[in-house]
């Protein structure tokens, strides 16, 4: 594949002013009327973007020292418990976490209405949120116990890491059961009332860019409303999901680690969400820039919703069971009609990821470059990826 | 039977125990949705009574002849667009398609006079961006 452009020749374009950038959306229709080949020469970057919930998140914080000093083994924000078996005054705050007093599903279903992510979201939002210690002593930490109310601007660092974000690809989940059911991936009503898809599809970062060529760790992001980086491979990353021929993933397969400065995050892309019955999650804004280096790479962010399949499960069943199966493929297309067919029946769908704030993010993200506040980086190392057909 | 009222209370009445009064005499259960109740000031609470027919009426009774005024209520949901963040999680539960999603926009929209106020949007939305309003009907 010859290379039609270097990183650093869009960066050095870039800082002229001169990039040209489209979003994974927009670049549909310039594919459309001049082909790949042309629009490779003419767009040197593609941007892309997804909001929905993303439960494998989280906050580092670093609340400070108090006086007399504290080492906090025990550490809760606005009664929701954050690990702080770390250094002294150093927490994580996982988006799914619950106070110890919410009676869960024991109230079922459970309606989960503050959890971690709240706590995430009022601190971006400049709220200030009650920070409770607890501490064995030591020579050197003698205090014991510490109360105050707290303001993301007064810690000392605070940064969103989340273990598993931006999944390529997932499930459409419903229910082939008599009665209602409550997931992560929302409420299923019973005999497949309906089906419920998360991933912006043709928008989608990693679905854009199927075989990691440009996104890798280090690769730099729109995050949460700020600039992020990719960490690592996410957790549960599988590459070896089985692909359709343009090399899209069929299936849930590779996810991203992510990492970003929570001081310059927003709440339109930061939101704590209460799922009936199932638990607090965090919907977070990814964006990621695509560096059209080669035909290849613009070829794989043309993708199209009609390009894209995903199967559809039984989460009544064979998803809590761990049975597998695929109840039907179908395509983002089909999904984003409102009616999918599944074993004959129409069924309606509803996509908890939001398109239309992954377009603003994507389009966000392609402002941001365009007036040259954005340059692009080269991956400091390769996710692991398979080899394209 | 289970009914949700608004109920209005004078000043001089303000401080007496009714939902008290109500489950102890009349075995009606109160399930207070809202309550605005100052010292020495008109007071109002919405609730929701549940009880045997009879004893239902009975407790309307003994209210409205302590001064109680007593209205059936009527609610508004409220969808709060800056809250909303398009997940259309709602569009599927809303029975009545109040709350809908424009394609191929993709974006969700409200719409006031198909709403049947079932309720089911509001414990269903993840962000919370629905709301019901409480108004006292004639
Ligand atoms: S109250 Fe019921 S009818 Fe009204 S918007 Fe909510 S779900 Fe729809
Ligand atoms: S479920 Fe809530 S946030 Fe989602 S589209 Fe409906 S109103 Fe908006």
């Amino acid at each position: 594949m010859t290379q039609l452009r270097t990183i650093q020749e869009i960066n050095e374009k870039i800082a002229k002013g001169q990039a040209v950038v489209m979003t994974a959306e927009e670049v549909l229709s310039l594919v459309a009327e001049h082909g790949v080949e042309e629009t490779a020469r003419r767009v040197d970057v593609v941007t892309t973007g997804t909001f929905g919930p993303m439960c494998s998140s989280g906050a580092f914080f670093n609340v400070g020292h108090t006086t007399p000093r504290m080492r906090m083994s025990k550490v809760t924000l606005n009664g929701v418990s954050a690990y702080a078996g770390l250094a002294a005054v150093d927490v994580y705050l996982g988006a799914t976490e619950i106070p110890e007093t919410d009676p869960a599903n024991s109230n079922y279903p459970g309606e989960f209405n503050y959890g971690g992510a709240h706590v995430i979201e009022d601190l971006v939002a400049g709220k200030s949120v009650l920070l409770e210690a607890e501490s064995y002593g030591t020579d050197c930490y003698p205090r014991l116990r510490y109360k105050k109310e707290i303001t993301l601007a007064e810690m000392n660092e605070a940064y969103l890491f989340n273990p598993r974000n931006a999944y390529q690809n997932y499930n459409v989940a419903v229910n082939l059961s008599d009665r209602t059911i409550y997931t992560y991936m929302g409420i299923l009503k019973p005999r497949l009332g309906n089906a419920n898809y998360c991933s912006a599809g043709q928008l989608s970062p990693l679905l854009n860019d199927p075989y990691y060529r440009t996104i890798g760790i280090g690769t730099k992001i729109f995050l949460g409303g700020g600039i992020g980086y990719v960490a690592w491979q996410g957790t549960q990353h599988n590459p070896q999901a089985p692909r359709s021929a343009n090399g899209v993933p069929r299936a849930g397969a590779g996810t991203l680690a992510l990492i970003g400065d929570l001081k310059q995050m927003q709440t339109r892309y930061v939101r704590g969400v209460s799922l009936l019955g199932y638990g607090v999650s965090l919907q977070v804004g990814v964006g990621v820039p695509i560096p059209i280096v080669d035909e290849a790479a613009l070829r794989y962010a043309a993708v199209r919703d009609e390009d894209i399949v995903a199967q559809v499960v039984d989460y009544s069943e064979a998803y809590p069971q761990g049975l597998g199966g695929s109840l039907a493929e179908v395509t983002y297309a089909e999904l984003k009609s409102g009616v999918i067919v599944v074993q004959g029946k129409e069924v309606p769908t509803a996509p908890l990821s939001s398109y239309p704030r992954a377009r603003e993010i994507a389009e966000t993200l392609k402002q941001w470059i365009v007036k040259g506040e954005f340059t692009l980086t080269e991956p400091v190392a390769a996710l692991p990826t398979v080899k394209a057909e | 039977m289970k009914q949700k009222l608004v109920l209005r209370f004078p000043a001089a009445v303000v401080e007496q125990p009714f939902i008290y009064i109500l489950a102890k005499e009349y075995n009606v259960v109160a399930n207070i949705l809202k309550a605005n109740i100052n010292p020495r000031k008109e007071g109002s609470m919405v609730v929701e009574l549940t009880a045997a027919p009879e004893e239902f009426a009975t407790a309307l009774q003994f209210l409205q002849s302590r001064g109680v005024e007593v209205s059936p209520l009527e609610q508004q949901i409220i969808w709060v667009e800056e809250r909303c963040t398009q997940c259309g999680a709602c569009t599927v539960i809303c029975p009545s398609n109040a709350l809908w999603m424009q394609r191929p926009e993709m974006t969700v929209a409200f719409c006031s006079e198909k709403c049947v106020v079932c309720e089911r949007c509001l414990k269903a939305c993840p962000a919370r961006a629905v709301e019901a309003l409480y108004l006292a009907g004639e």
